[in-house]
């Protein structure tokens, strides 16, 4: 029965069937514990853009220790990350490094927008070297705002970056 | 996903030498801020630097010429805003001089005791960022840990973090909170404490003098001749701290200690913001006790106050050295042209001459012993 | 109170008028009252015993000096200050510019590490250059020399004014870019006539 099933013309449509089934079983649960690995360990990139990189510092300092959620300090090859905080005014000299940063990391990779500066141009909107936002160069996954962000408005952006990877396909 | 490179934008091509080798240091780099550094070596030793800074470059003197006196603060703080009261003291001494307003006597000290709780907080995430360069873990933590207490304090005078915009013509923003002088003593003693156990674990660590003992001389005649500023300079045996050769505020009626080494190595660089460090606790005290007890801190200022055709050049002693401010005015509400003069700026010109014969394993130690804030130097 | 105002209004009208080129505010010792800044005047009086017309004495306050010169005399000037009076570095060069007499002033501002005197003095060393409408920096009238043989310190200050305002530092040698992007193709962002955005 399943011989004459399984000629060589219908195998691949077969095995085609087989593999969607098996992706729908899955995909879920296994996109799942791919994120649920990914999320708690995010590795920003060690790039430090305006003034912002003062309350990222803190950030890691003892008292608020953005490490237990799963962030580690920025110390590392950006080949090994994941995450960009863009910590303030993008200037037009930085823009197009902050943009070969971004391409040299490996997928899946995260941004997070801190800072007024980061998001809209902040306090300089009429400067005449300051982009008005990165949305033109980066996608933004989360925005946090302030000028600058206490440490604490920092960590819950990360936390709305978990929530988001969490709900996210995983690639 | 790659985007191209917008037109007219070329990225430097390097010529490879057989024997010289070029490194871009920065601007992602974990031993360097938001700036790079061209070093191009021999081997292990450094053949020539050249600096690269701008990529914090936000034109605040020109955005400063569109905005009257009183909403040029908030901008003009955000270079250092880690030491926003200093950076905005020239501005505000200057814009009083303008405008010949006379400060009253407890608005003199509360500056004092702001601008010395923020160099106690710049100078320890210089110190932490000092530690982590040099692969000292515990000396990261523990200052940054400790610059809570002074940003509670802050915090507390002022209610923001870092930005306080504290300082305005005619005085301060507001007095002192409730039982605030017992919180600053208690918290100003137990810094002063924990400073001193930095003394043992870093200043007399065998690894950190190893680094950075003998490791970019700058001679006196060297410190004079390139116009270095603050800790550099005092470093390399120059007797110079505008707090004391040309006092400003309150702190004429201080007794304040210049702390002057001789050798002017990266050890000696390192070791001159901690003892001013020890020595602003010494200055927060002796203000609390000196400063009058009660009096108005403000004077009333008229709405968008106009300066003569005149110009200022007023500096104080901000955590990086020197920092000057220039203005010129033209019987506007806004400055005709303003120029920060900032010590970071102006210790730049010493990293080329330093580092040049220097191993590159030494280029973090040298540079950030400048202490050098890249977002105050291009402003 | 009203008639005070509006009598120092009227007055700085009139000095708007009458005075067309230099932008000098005479504060003579006099009027400063009892506390004459005696050692400012003194610094003074030797470089206009020493230059005569060539240099113009704009102002003497506590603390500050202010020296007019030529572009011509600056070299001389700048080399008497260092020599003689023993200011020995530049805080600070700026430029400031001033579309109205068609010139671009720069200012050098010089202190003094070596002769503790000096400590609380800062001389402002100004001269001023031909502007041109149409700016095309290094290639240009906008010239001066450069202080940098005098002054090393003056080097990153000079290589900032070359690229915000235009001002090519004849005999220096690394009259490169410094802080504006590399692709900057716009006329040099301090000039006054250079408008940021919505304003």
């Amino acid at each position: 029965m399943l011989k004459d099933l399984l000629t060589p013309q219908t195998t691949n449509a077969f095995v085609g069937k087989l593999g969607d089934i098996l992706v729908k079983a899955i995909d879920k649960p296994l996109g799942y514990a791919i994120n649920w690995g990914r999320l708690w360990s995010l590795w920003p990139v060690h790039i430090e853009t305006a003034c912002c990189s003062i309350e990222f510092g803190a950030a890691s300092s003892p008292r608020y220790d953005v490490e237990r959620f799963g962030i580690i300090e920025a110390f590392g090859s950006l080949r090994q990350c994941d995450l960009v905080v863009v910590q303030g005014t993008i200037t037009r000299k930085m823009a197009p490094r902050l943009r070969l940063v971004y391409d040299q990391m490996p997928e899946p990779k995260y941004v997070i927008a801190m800072g007024a500066c980061a998001i809209t141009g902040g306090l300089y909107f009429d400067s005449y070297n300051v982009l008005p936002g990165i949305d033109g160069i980066l996608p933004v996954d989360v925005y946090v705002p302030g000028c600058p962000p206490r440490p604490e408005t920092l960590i819950q952006g990360c936390l709305l970056l978990q929530e988001k990877i969490k709900c996210m396909k995983a690639r | 996903m790659s985007v191209p490179l917008p037109p007219g934008l070329q990225l430097e091509k390097f010529e490879e030498d057989d024997k010289i080798m070029t490194l871009n240091v920065g601007p992602q780099h974990p031993g360097s801020g938001h700036m790079r550094l061209i070093i191009r070596v021999d081997g292990d030793y450094i053949v020539s630097c050249d600096p690269d800074p701008g990529y914090v470059h936000r034109g605040e003197e020109k955005m400063a010429e569109y905005r009257n006196y009183i909403l040029n603060i908030p901008h003009l703080e955000r270079p250092v805003i880690h030491d926003s009261c200093n950076i905005l003291y020239p501005y505000v001494l200057g814009v009083e001089e303008l405008l010949g307003l006379e400060v009253p006597e407890r608005a003199k000290y509360v500056r004092v005791i702001a601008a010395e709780l923020n160099r106690l907080s710049y100078t320890l995430y210089w110190l932490a960022i000092y530690g982590i360069f040099l692969g000292h873990s515990t000396m990261f933590m523990w200052p940054v840990g400790d610059r809570e207490l002074a940003i509670d304090l802050l915090d507390k005078l002022t209610g923001a973090r870092v930005t306080h915009s504290y300082f305005v013509p005619g005085g301060i923003r507001n007095d002192f909170p409730a039982n605030f002088e017992d919180v600053c003593i208690r918290q100003v003693n137990y810094l002063k404490k924990r400073l001193k156990t930095y003394g043992d674990i870093f200043y007399d660590n065998p690894i950190l003098i190893s680094r950075t003992e003998d490791t970019g001389i700058l001679s006196r005649e060297d410190a004079i001749r390139l116009g270095t500023t603050g800790s550099v300079l005092r470093a390399s045996g120059v007797d110079f701290d505008v707090r004391t050769k040309e006092p400003y505020d309150a702190y004429e009626e201080l007794d304040i200690h210049t702390n002057v080494l001789k050798k002017g190595d990266s050890y000696d660089r390192s070791k001159v913001p901690w003892l001013d460090m020890l020595e602003s606790c010494n200055i927060i005290k002796q203000a609390l006790e000196k400063m009058p007890k009660s009096g108005s801190v403000r004077v009333k200022l008229k709405p968008n106050p106009k300066g003569g055709d005149d110009e200022v050049y007023k500096r104080v002693e901000s955590g990086r050295g020197s920092l000057g401010v220039y203005i010129v005015s033209r019987s506007k509400p806004e400055p005709y042209r303003l120029k920060l003069s900032v010590g970071s700026f102006r210790n730049l010109i010493c990293l080329p001459y330093l580092l040049k014969g220097e191993k590159l394993g030494n280029m973090p130690a040298v540079y950030w012993g400048l202490n050098y804030w890249p977002v105050e130097a291009d402003r | 109170m009203s008639s005070s105002d509006t009598d120092t209004k009227t007055e700085t009208k009139e000095k708007e008028t009458t005075q067309t080129k230099p932008v000098v505010v005479e504060t003579t010792p006099a009027e400063k009252g009892p506390e004459l800044p005696k050692f400012e005047k003194d610094l003074s009086n030797k470089i206009t015993e020493k230059f005569g017309s060539k240099t113009e004495i704009a102002f003497v306050k506590p603390d500050r000096v202010r020296v007019n010169v030529k572009k011509e005399d600056i070299i001389n000037v700048a080399s008497y200050i260092r020599d003689e009076l023993n200011f020995d570095h530049a805080e600070s060069v700026t430029g400031v510019d001033f579309p109205n007499d068609k010139e671009i002033e720069v200012v050098y501002h010089l202190g003094s590490y070596t002769d503790p005197k000096l400590a609380r003095q800062v001389l402002s060393l100004a001269t001023r250059t031909t502007r041109e409408d149409n700016p095309n920096p290094g290639n240009d009238s906008t010239r001066l020399p450069s202080l940098r043989d005098i002054f090393y310190s003056v080097e990153f200050h000079e290589r900032e004014c070359f690229e915000m305002l235009g001002v090519y530092f004849e005999g220096h040698p690394d009259n490169r870019r410094l802080l504006l992007p590399e692709d900057w193709a716009d006329i040099p962002p301090l000039r006054k006539d250079f408008a940021i955005k919505g304003r």
